[in-house]
């Protein structure tokens, strides 16, 4: 997962706001006209359009983790960067399932492996240029690769280049002595259009790495450490004319970007135009009213905005329900009585009344799908199954988890605890329909509620709190990194990962899990590999260890002056910006 | 209304003497009730000559100084009866005439000069301001005004005390400068309303003199309101005693303090300290408190507290006592007969004071 | 005793200069008390709930970062060091300024140096500084609104209390005292900005310098909202003081003087009732130039309350500790003034 970015809620003000006005729309082509209609955006590019020319307006509530390829993490970003830079693979660029897909960007294609899956070698394409002209090198890939293993002057990106690249003691390219500060062994550019990654342990998926920012050529000239933010050196189709952090990012024309080398990105705008800081309501209404394309964060409109959207069929039309790499859940610890006894976990995954908890998240449209299972339907591999059915309309099966319960030896019910985070107020409404309904099968359920700042170091991810606590159940959620199995499962599942505090990993403790996560990691073909995913998410919820209730969608508006729009699944849900025109 | 004036010496119609004031009744409506702060009030005042107006708080003494100069809240007052000022009916003229008349025609000393004076504003600003409204004078010469003014009330230095705040001066000073204020415009009539209570005794006598000596100087006609008849004493000339918003005894100092015959006066007059005699025989305080005036009592309005209301056959209940001449200038409003007053004072009363 | 509201003021000391180093002596305590509070309000207290300076460093780092790299994060944010250098560290950063280590090169923060973002890596006082104006701004033309209204307001309902004026003033006072400002300000824009289209710039902040007409159209808006809100409460106030005042004595005196109605309202009523609303408007400008948070999260103004909001959110300490330093020095600042205009205004604290 993903850091979440916290905002000020102002969702119940603006609802206010909202009926008050009884709609406000119809500004400029903020509604009127093109050819969408709801979740269009999820199947084509809605408004297509080939024209040049024009501002595409975007704004975000927060601010960037960093705009620096070497030390982001936010999805948006991932999303946001290939504007101005480009990566050895990327996402393809359109909609549905294919956009699943990894395609070669700044690669002439995959990365091809040794046999033992520890090394992987990527060839450049020809002709690729940075904004001043000067040609993109192989080793100029391999240095941002070398500043991201320094996390202590690039904190906030992922670690696993640091995790995975036989480092050899390697930290920063700024300890680095040899001349070029090209010394990572790990790394090999045997010529300016070849790059070569030597791991320590095999990894059949290496393309997902190949995916991240980090594989964005930086040119070590023009290199300032964490003030490179101030001036990111493009490749993409746009580049920087100025970033104000807290205020506003400026795109303009990257004249030396080659469209023949990039069949992934569009150039239609003359501009791109960031307002940093705009209230998140605020943010909704000029989406609707037009003076918006798009919203960066991509989480889906505010509360208010989703009412409106709702009830209003010509706002309707703009809108998708995108569906996320994100799944709500409830972690049943094995380590607190009796949730040591698999009937007992059983029991609560009958019992669950999943409909009041999707209600809880805002209903289907604004919160998400009912989930059956861990590996939700817009991961690659992710087989539908339902081993626990909760009864016709979802309210839970009583009569099952009675007989669990005395499977369990308690066929009166028992204490527990739910553990949630108190600033999610959606998580805790979602912990008292749990509540409820575990009432009806005689389990009295206790809600705790924890900042979330220090859910995971100090009290649900600490397994010595749990214990001592008495945490049964914990309300948790999970987002993929990226839509695979991987990205998704190895922080949640593996049992080894189980540190003293700081766990993501709330409670999975199954050999056979661990086993066949070893297998996948070193699985190079696709279809394998996602097979041995699925095996996993049937394991785990044969276990009963995850509760799965909540697929998660966000609803998103896109105001029809946008041209080109669609939900890219690659990447997370989000519309496809690079794709986006205003002509 | 009727009544009243058959008490008076004349029934003449219009002004005769300088301040007259016939039949004026101040009453406020409230949510309780009608509360009849002036109810029926006479009387007259010649320049030069002082009038004492003497009663307990709540007797409507300082609601009939207001009357007079128009200060009474207009918003929820009803005034009715007359008020002639050097020949103009202060009841019947427009706020604003009034407002020209204030200061200039008459002018009034309150009781807390510390309260009653502008914290923010100079000593000396204060005086400016007064004399500035109804004179077309230029600033330097007003504060001229203003230092000789202060100077004529007693103040030394004015020159340099003109320009000190109020909290700058002691209690009798202040009360000086706020006779200075009242007296900028040279007023024909000034009304001091309990001006020494707030004053130590030391100063009392002092202020008490400035006054006299400055009435003399400008010939003014002066109403001194007090609950102190100690006060009026020897300043007055005439006293009106009220009770309950009316008049039960008027008379000249002469005659109310040695031939009162209203049971109340007798009262204020035990209560009165008189430094020649023992303190435990000397005061001989009014049992009870002075009455409600929204629920003023039937028949006379200080029966309750009367220690001979049951001479009078229960009239003292039912009917009002109307204010009748029983001698020259002495009028009293009382149901009992002459010669048990007469007696009764002789008697009981006078050899206790 | 009339004084009761000056109770509380100091004596005025023997010159205006000795008042002066006092106060501002006091003023830099103040301060350093402030400093030292917030400091341990963010570094200690954590601590103090079982946090090891480990989990405090793994805010900053991106998820399944390895102990390594949160060490890293740790020792470059100085986490690890004992609380009493870390704060000495962070007052010698505002003395005499600081080194930072960002990758390639070393990089010199002069004073007064705030430290360096956590999240952003910049420095803090040049974001500060960049912020001020438009909390100023803001600040300063709703204040101007709110006062002219709000006192008007007040003073015209207090003499015609209970009239139709009064009761419809105070009603739209007691709504504008009530409505909090996400609603009037969403409000406002709904329909000023997106229905009426008069304000197409509000909610986008341009600096004055850049484009002052674009710069008025997005600032009208919060001024007014904010304006309403504060307007609200001074006409409550001038109201409550008028009626008071009016009823003193020395009002009664100075209509026995025989001054006009108009000149005993304005020079001897309002005069006096605006003394303690003085007060209360140097201290809430102090507090709002310190950042009106709602005001400038839901106008997206991008002031200091709202840099405070973000920075707290972020757990941005060095920013968090910036910009509550600048609000307590806007503060003591404006109490400093207020106390010196009190002195100016009201002999009886000048000379007592």
């Amino acid at each position: 997962m993903r850091r979440s970015i916290p905002l000020v809620a102002t969702g119940l003000a603006a609802t206010l706001t909202l009926a008050a006005c009884g709609g406000g729309s119809g500004g400029s082509g903020g509604s009127s006209s093109g050819d969408g209609s709801f979740n269009a955006g999820l199947t084509r590019a809605v408004n297509p359009s080939t024209k040049t020319g024009g501002t595409l307006h975007l704004a975000n509530a927060g601010d960037w983790d960093n705009v620096d390829p070497a030390d982001t993490y936010y999805a948006f970003s991932w999303n946001f960067a290939r504007f101005y830079g480009r990566t050895l693979m990327m996402f393809k660029s359109v909609p549905g399932k294919d956009g699943l897909q990894l395609t070669p960007d700044l690669a002439q294609g995959p990365g091809q492996h040794s046999a033992d899956l520890k090394t992987w070698t990527y060839k450049l394409k020809p002709g690729i240029k940075y904004e001043d002209g000067t040609p993109v090198k192989a080793q100029d890939i391999k240095y941002d690769v070398e500043r991201t293993l320094d996390k202590k002057t690039f904190p906030n990106g992922p670690t696993y280049f640091n995790d995975y690249l036989d480092l050899q003691g390697y930290t920063s390219p700024y300890n680095d002595k040899t001349p070029g500060k090209l010394g990572l062994k790990a790394v090999e550019t045997p010529d300016d259009s070849t790059i070569i990654f030597h791991l320590k342990k095999p990894f059949g998926a290496f393309d997902y790495f190949a995916m991240q920012p980090s594989t964005m050529p930086v040119p070590p000239a023009k290199d300032t450490g964490a003030n490179y933010k101030q001036h990111v050196v493009a490749t993409g189709p746009y580049k920087f004319e100025n970033y104000t952090p807290g205020k506003s990012i400026t795109l303009v024309r990257n004249t030396n970007w080659d469209p023949s080398t990039d069949p992934n990105r569009k150039q239609l705008p003359d501009r791109v135009e960031v307002q940093l800081g705009i209230n998140a309501d605020d943010v909704d209404n000029r989406l609707i009213n037009g003076s918006l394309q798009s919203d960066v964060q991509s989480t889906g409109v505010q509360a208010a905005a989703a009412a409106k959207i709702q009830s209003q069929p010509q706002l309707k039309k703009n809108a998708d329900a995108a569906p996320t790499a994100r799944l709500w859940y409830v972690a049943v610890s094995g380590d607190v009585k009796p949730f040591d006894n698999v009937h007992c976990r059983k029991a609560i995954e009958y019992a669950a009344d999943k409909q009041a908890m999707q209600t809880a998240f805002g209903g289907p449209l604004s919160g998400g799908d009912i989930a059956t299972h861990l590996i939700m339907p817009v991961l690659a591999g992710s087989k539908d199954m339902n081993p626990y059915p909760s009864g016709a309309d979802n309210h839970g099966d009583i009569a099952k988890a009675k007989q669990e319960l005395a499977a369990c030896g308690q066929p009166n019910g028992f204490k527990t605890v739910i553990s949630a985070r108190t600033e999610r107020t959606k998580e805790v409404n979602a912990a008292l329909a749990l509540q409820q309904s575990l009432a009806k099968v005689g389990i009295q359920a206790e809600i705790k509620k924890f900042p979330q700042g220090d859910y995971f170091k100090l009290y649900a991810g600490k397994p010595e709190y749990v214990k001592k606590n008495g945490l049964g159940l914990m309300m948790m959620a999970w987002a993929a990194d990226w839509p695979e199995g991987f990205g998704y499962l190895s922080q949640i599942v593996d049992s080894r990962v189980i540190r003293e505090a700081g766990n993501t990993n709330l409670g999975v403790k199954d050999p056979e899990v661990d086993k066949t996560l070893d297998k996948a990691v070193v699985t190079a073909d696709t279809t394998a590999r996602n097979d041995l995913w699925a095996q996993i998410d049937a394991k785990v919820m044969d276990d009963a260890y995850i509760v799965p209730f909540l697929n998660v969608k966000g609803l998103m508006y896109r105001p029809a002056n946008v041209k080109n729009a669609f939900i890219n699944q690659g990447l997370n849900g989000e519309y496809d910006f690079v794709q986006m025109g205003v002509k | 209304m009727t009544q009243d004036l058959t008490a008076e010496p004349t029934d003449v119609r219009g002004p005769r003497a300088f301040l007259e004031v016939r039949d004026l009744r101040i009453h406020f409506p409230t949510d309780d009730g009608l509360v009849k702060s002036v109810d029926g009030l006479s009387f007259s005042l010649e320049r030069g000559r002082t009038l004492g107006i003497v009663g307990e708080s709540g007797s409507g003494k300082s609601v009939t100084s207001l009357g007079l100069l128009g200060l009474h809240n207009r918003r929820n007052a009803k005034v009715s009866g007359e008020i002639w000022l050097d020949g103009q009916d202060v009841v019947g003229s427009t706020p604003e005439q009034v407002r020209r008349m204030r200061g200039r025609k008459m002018a009034m000393i309150f009781q807390d000069p510390l309260s009653s004076m502008h914290p923010l504003y100079s000593v000396g600003a204060q005086i400016i301001e007064a004399y500035r409204i109804h004179n077309d004078v230029s600033k330097e010469v007003a504060r001229k005004h203003a230092i000789d003014m202060l100077g004529r009330v007693g103040i030394p230095q004015p020159d340099r005390r003109v320009d000190d705040y109020p909290h700058q001066f002691s209690g009798g000073m202040r009360q000086r400068a706020m006779i200075a204020m009242a007296l900028a415009c040279d007023p024909e009539l000034l009304i001091a309303d309990e001006p020494t209570t707030a004053l130590d005794v030391t100063v009392q006598a002092q202020i008490l003199d400035l006054i006299r000596d400055l009435q003399e100087e400008f010939d003014s006609a002066v109403i001194m309101i007090t609950h102190d008849l100690g006060v009026v004493a020897e300043l007055s000339d005439d006293i009106l005693v009220m009770y309950g918003g009316r008049c039960v005894e008027y008379g000249s100092a002469e005659d109310i303090f040695h031939r009162p015959e209203h049971p109340y006066t007798w009262g204020l007059l035990g209560s009165m300290p008189r430094l020649d005699r023992d303190r435990s025989e000397r005061l001989l305080p009014i049992k009870g408190s002075p009455p409600s005036l929204i629920n003023v009592p039937a028949g006379c309005a200080f029966s309750p507290r009367c220690a001979y209301a049951e001479l009078n056959d229960g009239r003292s209940e039912t009917e009002r006592p109307e204010l009748r001449e029983i001698a020259p200038g002495h009028r009293v409003a009382c149901h009992l007969a002459k010669e048990d007053r007469r007696r009764i004072w002789n008697d009981e009363i006078r050899p206790r004071l | 005793m009339v004084g009761g509201r000056d109770a509380r003021r100091p004596p005025w000391p023997g010159t205006v200069v000795t008042f002066l180093i006092r106060r501002l002596i006091a003023a830099i305590a103040l301060l350093v008390i402030v400093s030292m509070v917030t400091f341990a309000i963010f570094f200690l207290v954590p601590r103090l709930t079982g946090a090891s300076t480990a989990d405090l460093a793994s805010r900053y780092v991106g998820k399944s970062a390895g102990p390594q790299a949160i060490h890293e994060v740790e020792v470059r944010l100085g986490l690890n060091k004992p609380l009493a250098i870390q704060y000495w560290n962070f007052v010698k950063g505002i003395v005499v300024g600081a080194h930072y280590d960002f990758g390639p090169s070393k990089v010199y923060c002069g004073p007064p140096c705030f430290g360096y973002s956590f999240i952003n890596q910049t420095p803090v006082w040049p974001d500060l500084l960049d912020r001020a104006p438009v909390t100023l701004w803001l600040a300063a033309g709703a204040a101007i609104i709110w006062l002219l209204f709000g006192v008007t307001t007040g003073v015209v309902s207090a003499l015609k209390r209970g009239s139709a004026v009064d009761r419809l003033s105070m009603g739209l006072a007691l709504a504008g005292v009530s409505l909090p400002i996400f609603f009037t300000g969403l409000l406002s824009l709904a329909i000023f900005r997106d229905k009426l289209g008069w304000f197409p710039n509000a909610g986008t902040y341009v600096g004055f310098t850049q484009n002052p007409i674009q710069w008025a159209s997005a600032l009208v808006l919060p001024w007014v909202t904010l304006a309403f809100l504060q307007a609200a409460l001074y006409a409550r106030l001038t109201r409550a003081g008028m009626l008071e005042t009016m009823g003193e004595d020395y009002i009664r005196t100075a209509r026995a003087k025989g001054l006009p109605e108009r000149t005993v309202i304005v020079r001897h009523a309002l005069r006096a009732t605006l003394t303690p609303v003085l007060t209360v408007f140097g201290l809430d400008l102090g507090i709002l130039l310190g950042g009106a948070v709602l005001t400038e999260s839901t106008f997206s103004l991008p002031g200091l309350g709202k840099f405070a909001i973000e920075s707290i959110n972020n757990n941005d300490l060095p920013r968090v500790l910036g910009v509550v330093m600048l609000g307590a020095f806007f503060i003591v600042l404006a109490n400093l003034i207020v106390d010196i205009l009190y002195a100016v205004i009201d002999p009886r604290v000048r000379l007592s």
